[in-house]
């Protein structure tokens, strides 16, 4: 029997059926599928806060793939994540406490709502680009989290609400391993969908729009249309990763979706990998860890620096813009490609010259 | 009617600060093509270090300044050379994110230094007030206009007449061009930082003796963005105009409609009518329109 993990060494693809596979040569499915075991069997050995910091990874990666659509593949840039997430957790805390409906319809018409919402604050893509868009964006967060803080009498103003776990029959997801699969089905088929968009024809478009609008357009690309998808398209799955977090941490308030975490959400794409679905996942991990193991590193110091847990907070602060700017001038296309060239490194071993 | 020229002045001195700190964003722009998300932690830091100067060192505040603008200055001048003279030509989320990653990091410093409970500066200006018929102006807000204007009327001179100012415009205009011509166009670069960071430490300083200094200061930098993007990125006329504009119905939905709606419509007022501006003239009110070919 062959190895499992011997590298790919060389793609050779004669027709385009091959060049458009999503696996490439039939082995790397088998090692996807020993990895997503990997990750489907950790729950059951690793403690509640392991399992916790693992949910929290996977949901912004959720959110993290929907940007990416937008953003990565698609070129238009967006500062106002942040409040779309906050859309999408309003919607279910608003139908599931308020409507009494189940969480199984509330999360997909949380990711409806936030669509429509982000198409809306989309149409002005078709004439505005680059930085006069991203502000208009910043105008959708300040926007809607003043819309979310002061409608009072339906999100309950800046005291926020209360959400409920989801239930299934009699099962409630009240443990941290049972939300833990529920976010990794979710993810699962949000990276799937994504991986797919982009073979079919209107991902093309998406990333022929992102290179160069004026040609795409040339070309028969009704930019208007596929502008505001992309921005749909992205705003959909940011609403689901908006639900999820709610029903997650259980409470939705405006403070939870200010401006930090759009820019937060912007980091971990940029960190991961402009344009590319597992980078978003990769940068998820990592920005999401980033403060937990500096504050760890802080508890270890403490012994010889006593002062050093009162700066944190700031410290948090330039160890994130550092990690931000050290990306861009290092390595522009982040985490994915690091991965890719140390793949890349190993598959001309030893010979790699 | 008195309410609402009060409302008005108010409106006006504010303006006029948000336009000198978007002068500062501006000018950055048309010379770099870069934007500065930063301009808000400028403007902190040069606040802080004039408090600090004044206040643990006993320097008198004219001197105080002038050290702060000079820190300042120094700070902008650093800044553009180590951290975004790689992204020269980079696109623009590049830029975006590498000045979104320096303000975080400049926040974080401030907080560590400075922490985060408000700060008072000393009384420098009277505290008489001057009656305008019947308004009544707080001396700090007259000063404040008085400053903005005379800086405002310097970088107008500046940019016309001195030799630094037309090479800048000249950089602005087409850096080959420009470098063609004998221009430093680094150079060009590296002083619109520092005027830029120069600017934002008067504004804030002006905005601090208003308000007391604390770290929600920055948050001007925010502000000062639909400011920026209202005028048109590359002008300066536009800056001027937007801020005032701004800072006009910004002050006069505070007075009318806060009360109605429960406060915070004035932070968001901004950003409405930026959106509707921009749907109308994507480019701002004096923007310069890009002609794409492809």
């Amino acid at each position: 029997m062959r190895n499992p993990f011997v590298m790919d060494c060389g793609e050779f693809h004669v027709n385009y059926k091959q060049d458009m596979a999503i696996w490439k040569i039939s082995r790397v499915r088998m090692r996807v599928f020993i990895l997503l075991a990997i990750f489907a069997v950790f729950p059951m050995f690793a403690s509640d806060y392991i399992v916790g910091l693992a949910t929290l990874c996977g949901i912004a990666a959720i959110g993290a793939i929907g940007l990416n659509i937008l953003t990565g593949f698609t070129g238009q840039i967006s500062i106002g994540v942040g409040a779309f997430l906050g859309v999408g957790g309003y919607t279910s805390a608003i139908l599931t406490a308020k409507l009494g409906l189940s969480f199984w319809i509330a999360m997909p018409t949380a990711g409806i709502v936030t669509a429509i919402v982000g198409g809306l604050f989309g149409l002005p893509s078709l004439r505005l680009k680059g930085l006069y868009l991203a502000i208009a964006t910043l105008a959708a967060q300040v926007i809607i989290l003043f819309v979310i803080s002061r409608w009072d009498a339906l999100t309950g103003g800046t005291a926020g609400m209360v959400l409920s776990r989801p239930e299934l029959g009699s099962f409630v997801f009240y443990s941290e391993r049972s939300y833990y699969y529920l976010m990794f089905v979710v993810l699962i088929i949000t990276a799937a969908f994504t991986l797919n968009l982009f073979r079919s024809r209107v991902g093309r478009a998406f990333i022929a729009v992102r290179d160069r609008d004026v040609a795409a357009e040339v070309m028969g690309i009704d930019l208007f249309k596929y502008k505001v998808l992309a921005f749909i398209v992205s705003s959909f799955f940011v609403g689901i990763a908006g639900a999820l977090l709610g029903h997650y941490t259980m409470v939705v308030s405006p403070e939870l979706y200010s401006i930090t975490v759009s820019i937060e959400y912007l980091a971990i794409i940029l960190v991961g990998g402009l344009g590319s679905v597992f980078g978003s996942i990769y940068g998820a991990v990592f920005i999401t860890l980033l403060p937990v193991v500096l504050r760890s590193g802080v508890e270890m110091m403490s012994g010889i620096f006593p002062d050093l847990s009162a700066v944190l907070i700031g410290m948090k602060e330039v160890v994130f813009g550092l990690v931000i700017i050290l990306f861009l001038i290092y390595e522009p296309q982040g985490l994915a490609k690091i991965w890719k060239n140390i793949k890349d490194y190993f598959k001309l071993w030893p010979f790699s010259y | 009617m008195t309410f609402f020229l009060q409302m008005l002045v108010t409106g006006i001195v504010v303006g006029s600060v948000y336009a000198l700190v978007a002068l500062g964003f501006v000018l950055i722009y048309k010379s770099s093509d870069a934007i500065n998300f930063a301009q808000g932690e400028f403007l902190l830091i040069g606040t802080y270090v004039c408090l600090t100067l004044i206040t643990a060192y006993n320097i008198p505040f004219i001197a105080a300044l002038l050290m702060a603008l000079m820190f300042s200055a120094v700070l902008g001048f650093a800044i553009e050379r180590i951290v975004l003279r790689p992204f020269i030509g980079e696109p623009v989320i590049s830029m975006i994110m590498a000045t979104i990653g320096l303000s975080s990091v400049l926040a974080g410093i401030v907080h560590i230094i400075w922490g985060h409970e408000t700060r008072v500066f000393p009384r420098i200006f009277s505290e008489q007030p001057v009656k305008l018929g019947e308004i009544v102006i707080a001396p700090v807000y007259l000063w404040s206009l008085l400053i903005v204007v005379a800086m405002l009327i310097i970088f107008t001179l500046f940019f016309k007449y001195s030799k630094l100012g037309i090479a800048m415009r000249a950089t602005a205009d087409d850096q080959q061009a420009a470098m063609s011509m004998g221009i430093s166009v680094k150079m060009i670069f590296a002083v619109a930082w520092a005027i830029a960071a120069i600017v934002s430490a008067v504004g804030g300083i002006l905005l601090g003796n208003i308000n007391g200094v604390n770290a929600s200061l920055s948050a001007i930098g925010l502000k000062v963005l639909p400011v920026a993007i209202l005028g048109g990125l590359d002008s300066i006329p536009g800056a001027i105009i937007g801020g005032l504009i701004i800072g006009i119905l910004e002050s006069l939905t505070g007075g009318y409609l806060d009360p109605l709606v429960g406060g915070g419509l004035k932070e968001v007022m901004p950003f409405v009518i930026l959106v509707f501006i921009l749907m109308f003239k994507p480019y701002g009110l004096f923007g310069k329109k890009e002609i794409e070919r492809v």
